[in-house]
């Protein structure tokens, strides 16, 4: 029985929606959020994982050593790549949002009107 | 019950995961948080090769090293600029 | 609502959604404990019914390739939102007026030798990415990179070919389209949508695969292009001098 990689995922999970929770710096939000969605990849990963096993990669192996799962390791791989993209667009926002009412702080653009 | 099966090498390297999370998360600057990210990608850089996945440790070195810096420090770059134009405004 | 009214929320918050994750992790599988079916018949099959020896690029490319076509979207999706917003055309003329260079002589010659290896490392990871660990998306942020480093240890103008929107707008639309071309070919042969075309290789060779390595390259140059894109974009107006007129805008 052993729980500890779930732990972590749970609790990387907790302190990235903490973070962003009280963040005051729009750009530290965004951070925080690449550090929440780090938490799945670790989530993923540990799922797949199989005892003695190594990697999915059969050149000079012979098929049938046991290996972990390739299919968990597909969808993180693409994701990561992509959450750079995803950062960028949340980043540019937040610019477009301080050029157009001065500050770079959240909790202060509620206050914007027009 | 937590570790029973777990090799003291994944251990370690969930110890330092979980470690360098919260660390990114108390760093209020956004220029000082870029730097520890990259740290804490090379954490979950060695997570993912002791959880034998070679091609999801590739993807986080290059983003974490490359991509993450870039988009975040152009950002910083220019909310700075957009901060000198309204200070030029001002005056 | 203010920010202590969320401040003081967000203490029970935390505590409701660690005590659901606490339940949900309870019912998990034990660490190493694998016992789903895929990644067992997909290690059995793959390599020897597509010819590729890295499976996991077999997975995403051929047995996933739909899902691979919907995350290249997600990331063209998102690069067009990011020029949308800060692309601004009255700026881009005046740009290259200022060009700097970087004062550190040391910098600039470990960087350059960064340039060329790592587009080397970044090519080379592109192009066998389906035999060894690699691949289209790991490679293309690499070879991204390595250009920007240009930005970085040269000047402006050095760095400003790869700039140029009339040159990156098309690339990346060839990258995101090449894919889906490559899965309506299959559709107008007869076949269900991205089945393989192309004859399979001996695997272990570059030519080897099927139609994986078509694809492979199509969504390297996505991503290659995206990033960029979105360094290009994010830098466009921070070299541009504050003059009155535009300080005004």
């Amino acid at each position: 029985m052993s729980y500890l990689p779930y732990a972590v995922a749970a609790w990387i999970c907790l302190v990235g929606i903490a973070g962003i929770a009280t963040s005051r710096n729009l750009i530290h939000l965004a951070i925080c959020l690449t550090v929440t969605q780090s938490s799945s990849y670790v989530l993923l990963l540990s799922v797949g994982y199989v005892k003695h096993g190594k990697a999915p990669i059969f050149l000079g192996t012979k098929l049938g050593t046991p290996a972990v799962d390739p299919v968990v390791q597909a969808l993180t791989l693409t994701d990561i790549v992509v959450s750079v993209a995803v950062i960028a667009l949340i980043l540019a926002l937040a610019l477009d949002a301080h050029r157009l009412s001065g500050t770079i702080d959240p909790d202060d653009l509620a206050d914007i009107s027009g | 019950m937590l570790l029973a099966t777990l090799v003291p090498l994944q251990a370690v390297a969930f110890g330092l995961v979980a470690l360098g999370a919260p660390l990114v998360v108390l760093t209020r600057d956004p220029l000082r948080q870029a730097l520890v990210n990259g740290i804490y990608g090379v954490s979950l850089v060695c997570l993912f090769v002791v959880l034998e996945a070679p091609d999801p440790a590739l993807s986080m070195l290059a983003v974490s090293g490359i991509g993450y810096p870039l988009v975040i420090l152009a950002a910083v770059a220019r909310s700075r600029s957009h901060e000198r134009t309204k200070d030029d405004e001002k005056r | 609502m203010s920010r202590r009214v969320r401040l003081l929320l967000l203490g029970p918050a935390l505590l409701g959604l660690g005590a659901l994750l606490a339940w949900a992790i309870a019912g998990l599988p034990a660490f190493g404990d694998y016992r789903g079916p895929y990644g067992f018949v997909l290690n059995r099959i793959v390599a020897p019914l597509r010819h590729t020896t890295n499976v996991v690029m077999g997975t995403t490319f051929d047995v996933r390739g739909i899902d691979t076509m919907g995350e290249e979207f997600i990331l063209y999706a998102a690069v067009v939102g990011v020029t949308l917003l800060l692309r601004d055309e009255t700026r881009s003329r005046q740009a290259e007026r200022r060009t700097r260079r970087f004062g550190n002589d040391t910098v600039r010659l470990v960087g350059v030798g960064m340039v060329g290896g790592g587009l080397l490392i970044g090519l080379w990871l592109m192009a066998f990415g389906y035999i060894t660990p690699g691949g289209g998306f790991q490679g293309g942020v690499i070879a991204a990179g390595a250009i920007v480093l240009l930005y970085l240890v040269g000047s402006h103008r050095d760095y400003r070919p790869f700039r140029d929107e009339r040159f990156l707008d098309p690339l990346e639309g060839i990258g995101a389209g090449g894919y889906v071309v490559v899965g309506l070919a299959a559709l107008a042969s007869g076949a269900a949508f991205l089945t393989n075309l192309f004859g399979l290789g001996t695997p272990g060779m570059l030519r080897s695969g099927g139609s994986i390595p078509v694809l492979n390259w199509a969504s390297a140059i996505a991503v290659t292009v995206a990033m960029l894109l979105l360094f290009a974009e994010f830098l466009e107006t921070y070299v541009v001098p504050l003059e009155p007129e535009d300080a005004a805008s």
